[in-house]
């Protein structure tokens, strides 16, 4: 099967079990609100276009509280827009998936070409202390894999995902082999068992993910944005509200090993290593064959996790190598997470192109040769 | 016991939860009981109503009541009642907003769930001020009046939400104060058993803020004032334009059918499932 990136999307979601769809149309990411919009009634699910991005994540947190896999697809200005209902879905801890096809900004920015600029929005875009998860897909066969993983994730850890892919991510036709039989895991929310009279909704358990009843089955809980007690209701004991944001940070932190996914390529002796993701980690794997064939013992870390970010895989790659090379499509944002947990170990150089075109390939090699 | 007490036993929510956060005599309580004796008369049961609501006094209104209830975001609640409602038809999905939380910061979504006429009520409780926050001016506060960011006088032209639901084409539309209670309650029971996009605008009070800084007095008089000034909208055809001038027109104003959201919905999979099957 030919498919393109924001195609592989929709099947991806299909596939997961998401019935619901809201959305706002934006390039790049319009193909996935219009395959929806045809989709989802064919497998009685909803396709509703709304009047903006705030009120796209409102409908899509609504659906997900009344049991409805749902998601949302936009591009920056709409991510920008989304990021006031995200804290909301982190807060209330309600799943849903995200998907932003990136373009370069600020504002309306490059609608129609590529860039990787909203990695820090998708951490830190929305106000307060929150953890985040976001995934990055490189490759068609990615985006539908990914956004499997995004719904397991968020059915899981009862938390928003959010899915970036790269423009030419979304467009590009790639060939991807779906086999009808094929096994795929599928993780849905974990419900109350006990009588609803026992059932506390935001339960401070070890694992730190409360279950989950859905509106109209017999469990009647309170929703707010609001700090909240365990039963959700507003609170503003500081006993009450330290261990609650603790927690929406512990369900994250205990569970990193399932969260966060990464790609070694050619690493065993890497002297030198790439830190890619997205498009870039195409153009360095590239990179990493033609510097090989120069004789330089170059490997590639691919990034599919963004959020949390993945410090003992770079720690990993620090045991071997002494220049790390750090090339994405913005003015170095995921650089400075390398950075960070460098320390000082090796040197870290970046490569940034903020001009609407790709990181090729060449301008890889070119950058080692420069710094090795 | 007492109706009143039995009615307060089914309904409120007992842990944790009173005393509430509303100034004493403010008019949003007379608000919730007028609810839930329409929720009562109706028989829903409690498992199938879905109550949500934006950012603001009105706001907090949900916590109380022993529904299914969700408070969002500032503006935002009728995009969640919409995801909700579309997610699981079956539920009731009533909306509880501020003027400001529903026409000023919600005032698209507030516009776009009349257009597409989801089957949700809203009942938006207008103080002409936002409470909350300490008596700032609203959409709804009229011209040359005070509030603690139009101290020297409002120079902005209010919105008449009532009508804007009749433009923006709510199918029910309806007036009460929370002076005509009897009204009221039913009014919001019209307005839940209504298919498709139903609004009830209550006029209330704010004495602690609105009413303190125009001098308007006490919780009762302004209550009183409501009383005076209100006319049934049946009598409005004999009266001139001048006498209708400082009225607030109350009862049904609207009530019309429209194709509802989630039935026409239902058409569009009936279609989509026989084009997938050929
Ligand atoms: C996005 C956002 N902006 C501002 C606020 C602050 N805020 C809280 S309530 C409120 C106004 C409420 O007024 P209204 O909707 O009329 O409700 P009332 O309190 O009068 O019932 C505002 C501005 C907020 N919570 N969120
Ligand atoms: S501030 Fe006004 S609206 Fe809010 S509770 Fe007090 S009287 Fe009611
Ligand atoms: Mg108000």
């Amino acid at each position: 099967m030919l498919l393109q990136g924001n195609e592989a999307v929709v099947e991806g979601a299909l596939r997961a079990g998401c019935r619901f769809f809201a959305g706002y149309p934006i390039t790049p990411a319009t193909e996935i609100s219009e395959i929806l919009s045809v989709k989802l009634p064919q497998v009685e699910g909803t396709f509703i276009q709304m009047e903006d991005e705030i009120a796209s994540l409102g409908a899509v947190v609504g659906a997900s509280l009344a049991g409805v896999k749902s998601m949302t697809a936009t591009s920056g200005p709409g991510f920008s827009l989304m990021q006031e209902n995200l804290g909301f879905a982190i807060i209330a801890e309600v799943p849903c998936v995200i998907v932003n096809v990136m373009r370069g900004g600020p504002s309306t920015g490059l609608p129609t070409f590529p860039s990787q600029s909203d990695v820090m929005q998708a951490r830190w875009g929305t106000h307060g202390d929150h953890p985040a998860i976001v995934l990055s897909a490189s490759t068609v066969r990615e985006c539908y894999d990914m956004t499997i993983k995004a719904f397991n994730l968020s059915e899981r850890f009862r938390t928003p995902v959010v899915l970036l892919i790269d423009e030419v991510v979304g467009h590009m036709r790639e060939k991807m082999i779906l086999s009808e039989g094929e096994e795929v895991e599928i993780f849905n929310r974990v419900k109350p068992t006990v009588p609803p009279e026992w059932y506390i909704p935001y339960e401070d358990t070890p694992s730190g993910i409360p279950a989950m009843a859905n509106f109209g089955e017999g469990y009647r809980y309170h929703v707010t944005g609001l700090t909240h007690d365990v039963r959700g209701f507003p609170t503003s004991r500081p006993d009450e509200i330290g261990p609650f944001i603790a927690r929406l940070h512990r369900k994250i932190s205990q569970h990193f090993s399932e969260i966060q996914m990464t790609e070694f390529f050619q690493n065993e002796d890497a002297e030198i290593t790439i830190v890619a993701y997205g498009c870039v980690a195409r153009s360095a794997k590239r990179a990493v064959f033609e510097l090989r064939e120069k004789g330089f013992k170059v490997g590639l870390l691919k990034l599919v996790t963004i959020w949390p970010f993945v410090r003992s895989a770079v720690e990993k790659v620090l045991q071997t190598s002494k220049i790390l090379l750090v090339p994405e499509m913005n003015m170095g944002q995921i650089s400075r997470e390398v950075k960070r947990v460098n320390r000082g170990m090796a040197k870290v150089f970046t490569l940034n192109k903020v001009d609407g075109t790709i990181i090729t390939p060449e301008e890889i090699v070119n950058r080692i040769m420069e710094v090795s | 016991m007492s109706e009143v007490t039995k009615l307060i036993h089914k309904y409120l929510r007992h842990d944790k939860k009173f005393p509430h956060v509303w100034c004493p005599g403010c008019g949003i309580g007379i608000m919730l009981g007028a609810l839930i004796r329409a929720i009562d008369r109706i028989g829903f049961e409690k498992d199938e109503v879905v109550l949500v609501s934006g950012i603001g006094c009105s706001g907090r209104l949900p916590v109380y009541v022993d529904f299914n209830t969700l408070h969002t975001t500032h503006g935002r609640a009728l995009t969640f009642a919409t995801g909700v409602k579309l997610a699981n038809p079956r539920l009731k999905v009533i909306v509880i907003m501020g003027d400001g939380d529903a026409v000023a910061i919600g005032g698209n979504h507030f516009i776009h769930a009349a257009r597409r006429n989801i089957d949700v009520t809203s009942i938006i409780l207008n103080n002409s001020i936002y409470g909350m926050t300490g008596g700032q001016s609203s959409p709804t506060t009229p011209y040359g009046m005070k509030s603690s960011t139009t101290v020297y006088s409002n120079i902005e032209q209010d919105f008449k939400i009532s009508e804007l639901a009749v433009t923006a084409g709510a199918v029910f539309v309806g007036r009460g104060t929370v002076y005509h209670a009897r009204l009221l309650d039913s009014l919001i029971e019209k307005a839940i058993l209504k298919p498709g996009f139903s609004m009830v605008e209550v006029i209330a009070h704010c004495h602690t803020q609105y009413g303190k800084q125009n001098r308007l007095g006490s919780a009762v008089e302004m209550m009183e004032w409501q009383r005076d000034h209100s006319v049934m909208v049946e009598k409005t055809d004999t009266l001139k334009p001048e006498e209708l001038k400082d009225k607030i027109v109350i009862g049904v104003l609207v009530d019309k059918q429209l194709p509802v959201y989630q039935d026409e919905y239902k058409k569009i999979r009936e279609r989509a499932m026989g084009m997938a099957g050929r």
